[in-house]
């Protein structure tokens, strides 16, 4: 099970006696963040991912409102990002993947690449540093929005029964085809979607803190721990490593709200297409 | 004497597939964007669409092979 992901029993008691262990590789009992609020009953659930979302949420808010407060015709520097920024969702995003129809979800779309690119990029900010979709839950509610928005919508436009019918009944197919076409279909649509857009964001955001951790935890222990000077010497290579990562971490979490948003606009479009 | 997952071993073996079919996508969203620079925009988008369906696979099996 997925959801046992995070409820490991905790390491066995060393014996006494043992020798020094070598080096631990960092595994996902690292992305346990202890709890704040310790015992106390009605705060127990909120701990560091559930802070930083609420951060998010206020850092987009602040941003958009700060900078759209009072427009002018030529606008300041945070009123052209932000423009650049909305308008990049709506031409190259929304525009391109939902039709002529777009104007409607454009708003929903620019929240959630600014909600989902902050949370990311969380994971490589000073003194934050963890990606707060590197817990699936996190991920699993954003992937269940979109899945609500692009099945109302559908629903909406085409009926129940019509919009079951262009999810599941694509036109032009032999008969004997169906059979295995039609439940892959269903599969696909309805379940497979959701799934594997969550467990895309929070996949790639906990492989890529993982490796950084490899990389900075396997540094720290060469030169600070290892009785090798070889592995001394080697150490500052396996830093260089980490902030080369580091970088790509940046792009990918780009890549991966950039992502998230496009697979939600271009749901969105399918839910609308028209029959041909 | 190695310790560690045989499941990591799998997954870096399935991790094979999702990676050719990942550059098998940007292949051909480069090819295209050479022969025709002025439809950049438009494959983008599509290329990103298809990178992140190929993706998926490989998360799959990464999440899998944790998880089992």
């Amino acid at each position: 099970m997925i959801s046992s992901l995070w409820t490991q029993a905790p390491a066995p008691p060393v014996p006494p006696g043992t020798p020094a262990e070598g080096f631990k590789a960092p595994g996902v009992e690292d992305f346990n963040i202890p709890p704040i609020f310790e015992g106390v009953p009605v705060l127990e659930w909120f701990d560091k991912p559930s802070i930083q979302l609420i951060l998010a949420a206020l850092i987009v808010y602040g941003f958009f409102a700060v900078a759209t407060k009072a427009p002018s015709i030529i606008p300041g520097r945070m009123q052209f990002l932000a423009e650049k920024f909305q308008g990049l969702v709506r031409d190259q995003i929304a525009r391109d993947n939902i039709g002529p129809d777009f104007r409607k979800y454009v708003p929903y779309l620019v929240a959630l690449f600014a909600f989902i690119l902050v949370n990311n990029v969380f994971g490589i900010f000073p003194f934050i540093q963890f990606p707060t979709f590197s817990h699936p839950g996190m991920a699993y509610a954003l992937a269940a929005v979109t899945w609500v928005i692009y099945n109302y919508v559908g629903i909406r436009k085409q009926g129940f029964g019509g919009y079951i019918k262009l999810q599941t009944w694509p036109p032009g197919v032999p008969g004997w085809v169906r059979v295995i076409l039609t439940p892959i279909e269903f599969l696909s649509n309805f379940i497979l979607r959701p799934v594997t857009l969550s467990l895309r964001l929070f996949g790639n955001m906990l492989a890529g803190h993982l490796l950084l951790l490899v990389f900075i935890f396997g540094g720290e222990y060469m030169l600070t721990v290892a009785d090798s000077l070889v592995l001394n010497v080697l150490s500052p290579f396996a830093f260089a490593f980490a902030i080369v990562m580091t970088f790509f971490e940046a792009f990918i979490q780009v890549v991966q709200a950039y992502i998230f948003t496009i697979l939600t606009a271009s749901y969105i479009g399918a839910s609308l297409a028209d029959e041909h | 004497m190695v310790q560690g997952s045989l499941n990591m071993v799998g997954y870096g073996l399935s991790a094979v597939g999702p990676g050719i079919g990942v550059g098998i996508v940007f292949a051909a969203f480069i090819n295209g964007v050479a022969r025709q620079p002025e439809a950049r925009g438009q494959l983008q988008t599509i290329a990103f669409i298809g990178f992140a369906l190929s993706e998926a696979l490989a998360i799959i099996g990464l999440v899998l092979a944790f998880a089992i």
